[in-house]
């Protein structure tokens, strides 16, 4: 190799930024580049560095553009960082745009022949020749693209200095005994690395320096999370339509129950799952065999939600429990269905016609997508009624480093229903009387024998007594005490959490939102305005909620939608507060990043 | 159209093997019109599950929305039952019959529920063999809406208003048999023992039953020049077979009638004799059932009876290899992993 390729070395001679820096991956969608990257994150995870990575891919099955960013903080910060401090570009159709885009200073790994380097002058290129090393190293032609990617794996782990050893355990992980394709990837990498052992100078622009952050922690997607949490709340139905970003978590659970949920005495299964016609009758399914007793579930997106409405509004008025998790993407219509957006705030928060309101729950990182998938299944058969869990495409399905989920003890709550016994016993029942003043009624369960408990449930209007009615009377009544039930809600649904730096300024956000708040909150300090910030993580609202909105001065609601959705809700629920509410908005279909939290409060706060 | 105990206290009621009496398996009274062919098949209902000792609390019914899909509140008040939305109704018996699987599952709807709105879900529930016993009340309008034209009318045939249908109409029965339906059969409210002895046989079957039961609304679509009113419907009614339904008994000798019955047996012991009126019908052979039907269509006839039977087809509970009791009821030992299989998920994300 020429000598022009050696020594990439950062313009402008900042000092290194160690265990500190974001890598972004240009490739082409289905050439295999998921594989590699994710090899790469775990490679610098297993260095003991916290990493996170996003995939930024296209609504395409092969040949449009797709970008993977990995970002390693040693202080742990795991959002997006709109800014890149290494680039690899192998996408022919986007590297001009590409190092248009480029931060200044950046290194630029590239394919030798798309001769880039001519582009800008502040950036540092290193061309290397991928199809003479591919075609060294794999005789199989047919399999070159998806070595090709391997290589640059083996270029950026010697030019960040990732030990070669991690690198080939986690090609191995990844591949999880696919011999010859472990070995393939392996010597594919090994020819990558050392190519540029020989070709390249070291670089102290960005390095990976081995830490202990990250010793005893998982890698895993929200979807598989919130599988895991379905999983071990023993869901025994589940009907659900195929849907980006929500596919993987039924996917995923179906591998599991493949093997967690046969009974062992009969090999005989203990769930039922089908994939039905569309999601219509996976709200039906759900909510009848949850009417029925089982704990049932569903997973999908926005536009799934939008068919399923008017099951929702029926399972509310009718009281069925039922599971329905809410991957969002970005709308409206097919928008962008493999971006993400937290833009079904108040579609979930109230579903269908009429006056419904329902009880949602928002996990912002991995344990909570476990634990939150968990509990939803309790707060169905306690309250009765469709719950909603909504994450994003975000949480779903980008790859987090997580603590290992603590094992869920708590015994399964079932809820009010009455056996045989039960039922014999009591004197003067109603499918709909609020017996214990809580808003909750007791139900009974098709199939009970005894020759009691039989009713009718309909979506027309019907009394305590599960009588069809159209009296004034008998339909407020139920209305007023659906509403007493939600507000019962808010002492069992999980409450907000808190990072609080002692200030009457409030910064409030859910979800996927979390990490970049968290980042934004630092940098906002370090430049002297210190914030409150509140993680909601549930409807209805619960107490610490309205103290918090009575305290602070100015609520800054970050939220990844266009029109401030959550803030609506806020406003709506808190009207004498109104004035408080100020959107800090990111809408673009990438995750949220610090930097556009911090540039528009500071905006707010100059005004 | 309820049952009502006679004034007399004397002679005391039959009772069945059960020990029920018929009042037993009623339910509130109807809302419905005097003279509705839907109560003629609620009727009916009654009978055939009195008649066939069914468990009452076992019984789950659903329906949509429309007149036909309230008379779940008119039979068997023993059973639960959903009324749930328009066109709806098959996924509501799928996710039930899936939760507890020894329900036994009656759904009610109607031709505009099922033939229009509900179109897709009557299709997969057909193809997926939920366990159920699927009765079309169809009456060509839908009745509840006031008398628009439903998917099933005639094409040519007249509503009330004169207004006329420029569609050709969708036939449930061939539907279904081109779905893959095992039992699929056709009868009338105004043939009670036809519908009875369909009804029984329906009982004993597995999967999912298509019944397409021609029901005429005497509000809407009655008049002469209807193609469903009761008048156009007994004239020209084919039935093509006497049927006989024999309920498996483990201590009673099967009697089975002699001469030119065919005999279908099902999986659990129970039989259909099948008694031709006409030659060359045969409820087994599934092309044929077909063919017959649509030449009978073309002469503008209804041939009722037992279109197509084929005891044989697993139903869906069977197809997903689910545990023998209901997964409603089995518990958290069963259903939630134990903390050592936490921790090998865990080290397997490690
Ligand atoms: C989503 C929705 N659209 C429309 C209606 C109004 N609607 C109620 S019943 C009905 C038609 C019922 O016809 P059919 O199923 O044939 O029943 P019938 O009354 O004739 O027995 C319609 C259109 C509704 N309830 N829901
Ligand atoms: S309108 Fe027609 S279908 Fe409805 S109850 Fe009256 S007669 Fe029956
Ligand atoms: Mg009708």
């Amino acid at each position: 190799m020429t000598a022009a390729l050696a020594a990439p070395s950062p313009v402008g001679g900042a000092k290194t930024r160690i265990n500190d820096f974001s890598i972004q991956v240009a490739t082409v969608n289905g050439s295999g580049s998921q594989t590699a990257n994710t090899v790469l994150l775990r490679a610098i995870f297993q260095m003991g560095v916290f990493v996170s990575g996003k995939n930024l891919f296209p609504s395409n099955i092969a040949g449009l553009p797709t970008w993977f960013t990995i970002r390693a903080s040693a202080k742990g910060y795991v959002a997006r960082k709109a800014s890149n401090e290494m680039l690899i570009l192998m996408n022919p159709e986007t590297a001009k745009e590409d190092i248009a885009k480029a931060d200044p200073g950046a290194l630029v790994i590239y394919d030798e022949p798309l001769q880039l380097d001519k582009l800008r002058s502040d950036l540092a290129y290193t061309p290397v020749p991928f199809q003479k090393l591919v075609t060294a190293s794999c005789p199989e032609p047919k399999l070159h693209k998806l070595v090709k990617n391997m290589i640059y794996v083996g270029v950026a782990a010697r030019l960040l200095g990732i030990d070669m050893e991690e690198v080939k355990k986690a090609i191995a992980k990844q591949l999880k005994g696919k011999t010859k394709a472990i070995e393939l990837n392996q010597t594919a990498c090994m020819a990558g690395y050392d190519w540029a052992m020989e070709n390249l100078e070291d670089q102290d622009h960005i390095k990976v320096v081995r830490d202990n952050k990250t010793q005893g922690l998982i890698i895993i997607d929200g979807n598989e999370a919130c599988a895991l949490g379905a999983l071990f709340a023993g869901v025994t139905v589940v009907g659900w339509y195929p849907i980006t970003p929500a596919s993987s978590l039924v996917e995923t659970f179906i591998e599991y129950a493949e093997e967690y949920r046969k009974d062992p005495k009969t090999g005989k299964s203990t769930v039922a799952i089908v994939q039905m016609e569309d999601e219509l009758a996976s709200a039906g399914v759900v909510l009848s065999a949850g009417w029925a007793g089982a704990r049932s579930m569903t997973s999908t997106a926005g536009p799934g939600v939008s068919l399923m409405s008017e099951f929702i509004g029926l399972g509310y008025y009718v009281e069925a429990p039922g599971v329905f998790f809410n991957v969002a993407r970005t709308g409206p219509s097919t928008g962008l269905p493999t971006r993400t957006q937290q833009s079904d705030v108040e579609l979930c928060a109230k579903c269908s016609h009429g006056d419904t309101l329902h009880v949602n729950l928002y996990p912002g990182n991995m344990e909570e997508c476990f634990q939150f998938a968990y509990d939803a299944f309790d707060l169905a058969e306690r309250f009765q009624t469709p719950i909603f869990v909504v994450t994003d495409l975000d949480l779903g399905m980008q790859n987090w480093a997580s603590k290992p989920f603590a094992y869920p003890a708590k015994a399964y709550d079932r809820g009010k229903v009455l056996n045989q016994q039960q039922l014999a016993e009591v004197k003067d029942w109603g499918r709909y009387k609020d017996v214990d003043g809580d808003g909750i009624p007791y139900r009974s369960l098709p199939g009970t024998p005894g020759g009691k408990g039989a009713y009718l449930t309909r979506g027309s209007g019907h009394n305590a007594y599960a009588q069809y009615s159209e009296k004034p009377e008998d339909y407020i009544e139920v209305m007023d005490r659906l509403k007493r039930k939600y507000e019962t809600a808010k002492d069992h649904v999980p409450g907000p959490v808190f990072r609080n730096q002692g200030s009457d300024k409030g910064v409030l956000a859910f979800g996927s939102s979390d990490p970049a708040v968290i980042e934004a909150q630092d940098i906002l300090a370090e430049g002297g305005l210190k914030t409150d910030y509140l993680r909601l993580r549930a409807l209805p609202f619960t107490a610490e909620v309205d103290a918090y909105v009575k305290e602070k001065k100015v609520v800054y609601v970050v939220e990844q939608n266009r029109d401030g959705q959550m803030a609506n809700l806020f406003r709506e629920t808190y009207p004498e507060h109104a004035t408080k509410f100020k959107s800090v908005l990111h809408y673009d279909g990438h995750a949220i990043d610090a930097k556009s939290i911090v540039d528009q409060i500071t905006a707010f706060e100059q005004k | 159209m309820t049952t009502t105990t006679s004034a007399t206290p004397t002679p005391a009621a039959p009772t069945n093997k059960l020990g029920f009496t018929k009042q037993d398996y009623v339910g509130s009274k109807s809302t419905l019109c005097a003279g509705c062919g839907h109560d003629s098949i609620t009727a009916q209902i009654i009978n055939a599950a009195f008649e066939s000792s069914i468990e009452g609390h076992r019984v789950t019914k659903y329906s949509g929305i429309g007149c036909s899909s309230k008379t779940p509140a008119y039979f068997i008040n023993q059973g639960w039952g959903f009324n749930s939305v328009h066109g709806r109704m098959p996924s509501i018996a799928t996710g039930a019959s899936l939760a507890n699987r020894t329900l036994i599952n009656i759904g009610v709807s109607g031709d505009g529920d099922s033939m229009s709105i509900g179109m897709g879900q009557f299709v997969h529930a057909v193809r997926r063999n939920i366990p159920m016993i699927y009765i079309i009340e169809d009456n060509g309008v839908y009745g509840l809406t006031k008398g628009q034209f439903s998917a099933t009318a005639d094409k040519g045939s007249h509503l009330k208003t004169g207004a006329v249908n420029d569609f050709p109409s969708i036939d449930p029965c061939t539907l279904a048999i081109e779905l893959g339906c095992g039992f699929v059969a056709r009868s009338f409210s105004g043939n009670p023992k036809q519908l009875n002895a369909i009804l029984k046989a329906a009982f004993a079957y597995q999967g999912t039953v298509v019944l397409d039961v021609i029901s005429p609304c005497v509000t809407f679509n009655n008049h002469d020049a209807s193609t469903r009113s009761y008048k156009h419907v007994k004239d020209h009614d084919f039935p093509l077979h006497d049927l006989g339904f024999i309920q498996y008994s483990e201590v009673e000798e099967v009697d089975i009638p002699a001469g030119e019955t065919e005999i279908v047996t099902f999986p659990d012991g129970s039989k259909v004799a099948i008694k031709a009126l006409h030659e060359g019908y045969e409820p087994t052979d599934r092309f044929g059932a077909m063919k017959a039907i649509h030449e009978s269509m073309a002469k503008g006839e209804f041939l009722t009876g037992l279109l197509y039977i084929n005891p044989t087809q697993p139903p869906l509970p069977e197809v997903l290899n689910l545990v023998d009791e209901p997964l409603a009821t089995l518990g958290e030992d069963l259903l939630k992993p134990s903390p050592a299989e936490l921790d090998k998920i865990m080290q397997s994300l490690m």
